[in-house]
C-alpha cells in the first residue's frame, strides 16, 4: 500500500518496492548486454566489418542518453528549464580533449577509460561557477539566465583561441596506448563499448540520485516551492546542488563526445545542442526516469537517419512536437505509463485489437502526409538538385496532378478513418479503465 | 512501473532493421562521391545550390566519358552545419567504399574531416578515402593542419587576401578593415595586414574592427566610424548578413568608399546589394559568368549560359568543373579508383581549365594554384546577376604563379 | 559631440526596430506566459508577404495587408493549436511554438526558395532626409522611427483607453481574477495572440527591406528579441520600450568607445602584456563584444531584479 502511494506522488522514483526491484534487476542487466550486441546487427558479412555509420550513430545515442538524463535532472526532477545545458557538455569535452593532448605530450599513463571523468569534473566545476549565478533565480528568470550564459559561452568559444581553438576547435587522438582493458581504441567499436559502459554507470548513478534526499527535495521544490521551504532545506541550495551534479553528468557526455569524434568545436556548446536536450527529454517524457532515454534514441534516429531520406525532416520533427505536446504532454514514457494499470491487471491484451484497427488508418494518414510534404519540397527544391522522385523504383512526377491527388486522398481519407477509429479506441479505453475501478478487479 | 529500459532496445532493433533494409545498394558502374554540406536549416541554400551546380557539371563530365569507363555520381549527406554529422557522413562514405568525400562550407567541419579522414585511413588501410575540400578556406588547413589525404580546391584565405591587396589601385591609400570575430575573420585581418605591409607599404590602415559573428543587425555606428576615419576603401572577409547589411548600411548613409569583399558574388549577394551598388562593390572570386565573354571562350560561355537559362541563380560555382576535371584526369592517369593511387596521381598535376588557364595542384601542401579575379559589380555587362541588371566585370586578374605562397606543411606520405 | 549625436540617432533607430519586434512578443509573453518561439518566424512571414504584395499591388497597401495575413496565421495557430496545449503547461506551449517555427521556416523555404528575395525600400522613400556631420540619414529610417513610435502610441491608447484594452491590461497581471469576473479570457488570449502576430508582421514589413529578406532571418533575429522582452519585464509595455532603447543605445555606443579592460588597468598603472595570464581576455576592446552586452545585461538584471526592469509579475 505504501509503495502505491509513493508511486503516485513521486513518479520519478521509477518503482520503489522490494518485489519490483528484484523482478527488474535482470532487465537492467539485459539492456546493456543488448546494447553491446547491437552493432552485430549491422555487420557486413561480405567485407567483414561493422557499419561505421551505425556504430557511430549508436555511440551518439549513448552520449545523448547521458546528456538527456542529466538534463532531466534539472527539468523533470527539479523543475528547472535550462536553455544552455550544452555549455557543460561542450566545456567537459574541451577539458577532456586538452587532457588527452597533455597526457600524450607528457607520456603519462592514464587509461582512456577514466577520461570521461575528466570531462565530468570539468562540467562540474563550470556548473558550480555558472550555477551559482543561475540558481539565484528560478522559473523564467532562470531560463533566461541560462540562455544568456549559453550565448556568451558560444561567442567566447569562437573568439578565444587558446582554450577553444577558434573555429577549427581542439582536435585530439584517443589512441594514447593506455587502457585498463588493453584496448587500443583504434576501432569505433571499442569506443562504442566504452560509451555503453559509461552510459550504464552514469544512468545507474543518476537513478540512485533520484532516491537520495537531494533528489526527493528537488522534486519537492519543483512541486511546491513555498511548502518545500518549510521542511527546512533552502531551495536555492537544493537547486544549486542539482544543477551542479547535472553539469557533472553532462560533462561526462562531453568527455565521450571528445573520445568519439576526436574533435571538439564550438558546436558542442551552441544553442542547437541545448535545444536538442530539451526536445529529447520532453519527447521521451519528463515524469519517468527512463523517459529521456527513449527521447534520446528517437531524436538521434530522426536527426541522423530520417534526414538522410528527406531534407524536410525538420517538418516531420515539428509535426511530431506539435502532436506530442497537444495529445501526449507526458511524452512517450507518459503514453506507455498510461497502460500500466491495465498491464498490472493483466488486461492489456484486450487493447490489442483496438490498436490493430488503429494501425492501418494511421499508416495511411502518415504516408499521405509524408507524400504531400515531399511533393511540395520536391517541386521547389528537390527537382533541380537532379533527383527524380522515386520510391522503391516507382517514379513519380510532381508536375502532374496524379501524385498530388493520391497524396491528398490518402491524407484526407486516412485522416477521417483515423478519426473514427480513434473515437472507437477511446470508448474501449474508457470502458477498460472503468472496469478496473470496479471492486474486485485485480490491481 | 513498467520497465522502460527494455523499450529503447526494442526501438533500436526495429529501427536498425529498417536502416539496413534502406541502405542503398552499391550501384555497379558508377563512381560515387560523397558530398556533405548543410542541406536543411538556416544555411540550406549552400548545399542546395551546390548540388544543382554539381548535377549540371557532372552531366558534362559524364558526357565526356567520366573516368575509367564509368560515370560519376554524387551522394548527398546533410551535415546540418555540425562537425559530428560530417563525421557520420564520412563513416557512411567509407561503409560504401566511396573513394572521395567532398565538402565546401565551414572550416570547422573541414578541420573535423581532415582529422577524421587521417585517423580513419591510418587505422583502416584497406578502406581509405580522399577528402576534396571545395571551399573551406582557413589557411592552416594546408599549413599546420595539412594532410596527404586532403586536397584543397579553392584559394585559401592568405591567397584571397593577397589578391585583394593586389587589386587596390594606386590612388587608394587609406583603408578600413572590418571582419568577423572568429578564426576565419581573424585570419583575414591578419593576412591582409601582412600583405599590405609587404606589397603596399604606402597604404595606411585607418581602422581595424572585429565584430561578433552573425549578431550585428545595425551597422550604422560602424559606418559612422569608417566615415570619421576618412577611409577610401573597406576591406572585409564578411559573408552572409554580416556582409550584406554592412554594405547596405554604407550605401544608405552615403558612404563614399570602395567595398572589397570575398563573398559578394555568392548566391544572394547581388540581390541584397541591389542596383544601388553600381560600381562600388568588388569581390575576390575564382569565376564569374562574364570572364568567358572577356577571354572569348565561346563554348564555355555557351555552357554557363545554358545553366542560367534553367535556373534562377547564377552559375557562380562553375569553377567546380575544374575540380571534377582534376578527379577525372587523376583517376584515368592512375588507372583505378583506389584512393591511394588517385591521391598520388592527383598531387602535382596540372590541367588547363575551361577559361584557358593552367591550374596546378601543388604537391607540397595539396593546395590548388589557379588564377584569381577581382570583379566589380556594375552595369553594362553581358550576363547580369540574379535579375538585378548589374553583373560582375573583371577589374584585376592575378595570375596563379603570383599567388603561390610558401607553406609550412610537412605531410606524412603513405607508401602503400 | 558629433559622435554622441550621430550615435544617439543610430541607437535610437536600432532600438525602435527592436521595439517593433519585441512589442508583440511582450504582449503574448506577459499575457499567456508563452515564450513564443514562432514570433521571429511570423516576422519573417510578414516580410515575405510584404514582398509579394508590394510586387503586385504596392508597398503602402502591403503595410496593412501583410500584418493582417500574419494575424490570420496567428489566429489559426492559436485557436486550433495553442488553446489546446494551454492546459499542458508552459513547456508544452513553448515546444508547440518551436514546432510551429520549424514548419513556418520550412514552408517559407519551399514557397519562396532558399535565396534572399529582392524586397526593397520603395522608391518614394529612397532618398536622404538630412545630413548630420557628413553622414546621410536615410529617409526610410525616419519612416521606421515614425511607424515604431506610432505603434507604441497606438498600443498604449488601445490598452488604456478602450474597454478591451483595460481587460487585456488586467489579464496581463491577474489572468485568473479577470476570468473570475466573467470575461471571456480565452477570447482575450486569442485577440492578444493575433495582435502580437500582427505586430510581428508589421515589423517584418518595415524591417524586411531595411535588412535582408531571406529564410534565415528568423533564426538570426530570434535571441535578441527574447533578451529585450525579458529585460524589459513581464507585464509592462513601457518596460519593453525602455529596454529596446537601452539595448539599441548600448550596442551603438559600445562600437564607438575603443576601450578594453587592459586600457582601464593601464589607467591605474598595471600594464598588460601578451605574457599576462588571460591577456587574450583583457585586451578585448569594447566594440568586439558590443553585440554580446545585451546578454550580459540580461544575466545581471535577472540576478538582482528577476522580474526584469519594469516587470509587474512573474509567470
Amino acid at each position: 500500500m505504501k509503495a502505491r502511494a509513493v508511486d503516485r506522488v513521486l513518479p520519478a522514483s521509477a518503482g520503489v518496492g522490494g518485489v519490483g526491484i528484484v523482478r527488474r534487476q535482470w532487465l537492467w542487466l539485459a539492456a546493456p548486454l543488448l546494447a553491446v550486441l547491437l552493432p552485430w546487427l549491422a555487420y557486413d558479412w561480405t567485407t567483414g566489418r561493422h557499419s561505421g555509420f551505425v556504430v557511430m550513430m549508436l555511440s551518439q545515442i549513448g552520449m545523448m542518453i547521458i546528456f538527456a538524463l542529466s538534463y532531466n535532472m534539472q527539468m523533470g526532477q527539479a523543475g528547472l528549464l535550462s536553455f544552455g545545458h550544452a555549455v557543460f557538455l561542450g566545456l567537459g569535452g574541451y577539458c577532456t580533449a586538452h587532457a588527452l593532448n597533455a597526457i600524450k605530450a607528457r607520456g603519462l599513463w592514464i587509461p582512456v577509460e577514466i577520461l570521461p571523468l575528466v570531462g565530468g569534473v570539468g562540467g562540474l566545476l563550470f556548473a558550480i561557477v555558472f550555477g551559482y549565478v543561475a540558481t539565484k533565480q528560478r522559473a523564467t528568470a532562470f531560463a533566461m539566465i541560462t540562455l544568456g550564459i549559453g550565448e556568451l559561452v558560444t561567442a567566447a568559444a569562437l573568439m578565444f583561441r587558446t582554450f577553444f581553438g577558434g573555429e577549427g576547435g581542439i582536435s585530439t587522438n584517443r589512441m594514447i596506448g593506455a587502457s585498463l582493458v588493453g584496448a587500443s581504441y583504434g576501432s569505433p567499436l571499442h569506443v562504442y563499448y566504452l560509451v555503453v559502459a559509461w552510459t550504464a554507470v552514469a544512468s545507474a548513478l543518476m537513478l540512485y540520485l533520484t532516491r537520495t534526499p537531494l533528489g526527493r527535495m528537488a522534486n519537492a521544490c519543483r512541486d511546491n516551492f513555498e511548502r518545500a521551504q518549510f521542511v527546512g532545506y533552502d531551495p536555492r541550495i537544493v537547486r544549486f546542488l542539482q544543477f551542479s551534479l547535472s553539469g557533472f553528468f553532462a560533462g561526462i557526455a562531453g568527455g565521450l563526445y571528445a573520445l568519439t569524434y576526436e574533435i571538439v568545436t564550438f558546436d558542442a556548446v551552441a544553442a542547437p545542442l541545448s535545444a536538442n536536450a530539451l526536445l529529447m527529454t520532453y519527447i521521451g517524457g519528463v515524469a519517468a526516469f527512463g523517459g529521456p532515454i527513449l527521447g534520446a534514441v528517437l531524436v538521434v534516429l530522426l536527426q541522423s537517419w530520417v534526414s538522410l531520406l528527406s531534407n524536410s525532416w525538420l517538418v516531420y520533427v515539428g509535426a511530431l512536437f506539435i502532436l506530442m505536446v497537444t495529445f501526449a504532454p507526458g511524452g512517450i514514457a507518459g503514453l506507455l505509463g498510461m497502460h500500466q494499470p491495465l498491464w498490472r491487471a493483466g488486461r492489456l491484451r484486450r487493447l490489442i485489437p483496438s490498436y490493430v484497427l488503429l494501425l492501418l488508418p494511421a499508416l495511411i494518414t502518415v504516408i499521405g502526409f509524408v507524400l504531400t510534404i515531399e511533393l511540395c519540397s520536391f517541386l521547389t527544391i528537390g527537382s533541380a538538385q537532379g533527383k527524380t522522385f522515386t520510391i522503391r523504383g516507382l517514379t513519380l512526377d510532381p508536375n502532374t496532378a496524379r501524385p498530388w491527388v493520391v497524396a491528398g486522398a490518402l491524407l484526407l481519407l486516412g485522416g477521417l478513418w483515423l478519426w473514427r477509429e480513434a473515437i472507437r479506441f477511446r470508448r474501449v479505453w474508457e470502458r477498460l479503465m472503468d472496469d478496473l475501478a470496479l471492486p474486485g478487479a485485480k490491481r | 512501473m513498467m520497465n522502460l529500459r527494455r523499450s529503447p532496445s526494442i526501438v533500436f532493433t526495429i529501427a536498425l532493421c529498417i536502416v539496413l533494409s534502406a541502405s542503398p545498394a552499391l550501384a555497379q558502374g558508377t563512381i560515387k562521391i560523397m558530398y556533405t554540406d548543410p542541406l536543411s536549416g538556416p544555411f540550406a541554400q549552400v548545399g542546395d545550390q551546390n548540388l544543382k551546380q554539381f548535377k549540371y557539371i557532372l552531366d558534362y563530365i559524364n558526357g565526356k566519358g567520366g573516368a575509367l569507363g564509368k560515370k560519376f555520381e554524387i551522394v548527398a549527406f546533410d551535415n546540418k552545419s555540425q562537425p559530428s554529422e560530417a563525421l557520420l557522413a564520412l563513416k557512411s562514405a567509407t561503409d560504401q567504399n566511396m573513394p572521395i568525400i567532398m565538402q565546401c562550407s565551414g572550416s570547422n567541419i573541414a578541420a573535423a574531416l581532415i582529422d577524421g579522414v587521417d585517423k580513419h585511413n591510418e587505422r583502416n588501410p584497406t578502406n581509405r578515402i580522399v577528402y576534396v575540400n571545395c571551399g573551406a578556406v582557413a589557411t592552416e588547413l594546408t599549413n599546420e593542419k595539412c594532410s596527404f589525404w586532403h586536397y584543397r580546391m579553392d584559394a585559401h584565405v592568405g591567397m584571397k587576401a593577397e589578391t585583394m591587396v593586389r587589386a587596390l589601385p594606386k590612388d587608394i591609400t587609406r583603408i578600413y578593415l572590418l571582419n568577423q570575430d572568429y578564426l576565419f575573420g581573424q585570419s583575414v585581418q591578419h593576412d591582409v595586414k601582412a600583405f599590405l605591409a609587404k606589397l603596399r607599404p604606402d597604404v595606411k590602415i585607418v581602422g581595424d574592427e572585429l565584430i561578433p559573428l552573425g549578431k550585428i543587425k545595425d551597422f550604422s555606428p560602424y559606418v559612422t566610424k569608417i566615415k570619421a576615419a576618412g577611409a577610401q576603401a573597406l576591406l572585409t572577409g564578411n559573408w552572409g548578413p554580416d556582409m550584406t547589411l554592412l554594405i547596405k548600411a554604407g550605401m544608405d548613409a552615403g558612404l563614399d568608399v570602395r567595398y572589397y569583399t570575398m563573398y559578394a558574388h555568392l548566391g544572394g549577394g547581388a540581390t541584397a546589394i541591389g542596383p544601388g551598388g553600381n560600381g562600388k562593390v568588388r569581390s575576390v572570386m575564382p569565376f564569374h559568368e562574364n570572364i568567358a565573354v572577356e577571354t572569348k571562350k565561346a563554348d564555355t560561355e555557351e555552357w554557363t549560359r545554358s545553366f542560367r537559362a534553367a535556373h534562377n541563380f547564377d552559375f557562380y560555382a562553375a569553377g567546380f568543373r575544374t575540380i571534377f576535371e582534376f578527379i577525372q584526369a587523376a583517376m584515368n592517369k592512375a588507372g583505378s579508383a583506389d584512393p591511394l593511387k588517385v591521391a598520388q596521381a592527383l598531387e602535382g598535376m596540372t590541367i588547363t581549365d575551361m577559361l584557358g588557364y593552367q591550374v596546378t595542384m601543388r604537391k607540397e601542401d595539396h593546395q590548388i594554384l589557379s588564377e584569381y579575379f577581382v570583379g566589380v559589380f556594375t552595369k553594362g555587362v553581358k550576363y547580369d546577376s540574379e535579375g538585378t541588371g548589374l553583373g560582375w566585370k573583371t577589374e584585376v586578374t592575378v595570375p596563379a604563379k603570383e599567388l603561390a605562397q610558401p607553406t609550412t606543411c610537412n605531410m606524412k606520405r603513405p607508401t602503400s | 559631440m558629433e559622435v554622441v549625436l550621430v550615435s544617439s540617432l543610430n541607437g535610437l533607430v536600432y532600438g525602435m526596430l527592436l521595439f517593433m519586434l519585441a512589442s508583440g512578443l511582450t504582449l503574448i509573453f506577459s499575457m499567456m506566459g508563452v515564450l513564443n518561439f514562432a514570433h521571429a518566424s511570423l516576422y519573417m512571414l510578414g516580410a515575405y508577404f510584404a514582398y509579394d504584395v508590394s510586387r503586385t499591388i504596392g508597398f503602402w497597401p502591403a503595410l496593412v495587408v501583410a500584418p493582417v495575413m500574419c494575424g490570420l496565421v496567428g489566429a489559426v495557430v492559436e485557436v486550433y493549436g495553442l488553446r489546446r496545449v494551454h492546459k499542458n503547461g508552459h513547456i508544452a506551449e513553448l515546444l508547440f511554438t518551436f514546432g510551429v517555427a520549424f514548419i513556418i521556416d520550412k514552408a517559407v523555404q519551399m514557397i519562396w526558395g532558399l535565396l534572399p528575395v529582392p524586397y526593397r525600400v520603395p522608391s518614394a522613400l529612397d532618398f536622404t532626409l538630412f545630413t548630420v556631420y557628413g553622414t546621410n540619414f536615410h529617409a526610410y529610417r525616419a519612416f521606421m522611427l515614425l511607424i515604431s513610435a506610432g505603434m507604441f502610441v497606438a498600443i498604449w491608447l488601445l490598452l488604456t483607453r478602450t474597454r478591451i484594452g483595460l481587460v487585456i491590461q488586467a489579464a496581463l497581471t491577474h489572468p485568473e481574477m479577470v476570468g473570475a469576473l466573467g470575461h471571456n479570457v480565452p477570447r482575450v488570449f486569442t485577440i492578444v495572440f493575433v495582435g502580437g502576430a500582427m505586430l510581428a508582421g508589421l515589423a517584418g514589413v518595415i524591417g524586411g527591406n531595411y535588412l535582408v529578406t531571406e529564410p534565415s532571418m528568423a533564426f538570426t533575429m530570434g535571441p535578441i528579441v527574447f533578451v529585450v522582452v525579458v529585460f524589459g519585464g513581464l507585464g509592462s509595455l513601457a518596460g519593453c520600450f525602455v529596454a529596446s532603447l537601452i539595448m539599441g543605445l548600448v550596442q551603438t555606443f559600445a562600437v564607438v568607445f575603443d576601450v578594453s579592460l587592459a586600457t582601464v588597468l593601464a589607467g591605474v598603472g598595471l600594464a598588460v602584456t601578451p605574457a599576462t595570464p588571460f591577456a587574450e581576455f583583457l585586451t578585448i576592446p569594447l566594440p568586439r563584444i558590443g553585440a554580446l552586452l545585451p546578454y550580459l545585461m540580461l544575466v545581471l538584471i535577472l540576478l538582482f531584479k528577476p522580474r526584469g526592469l519594469m516587470g509587474t509579475r512573474d509567470t
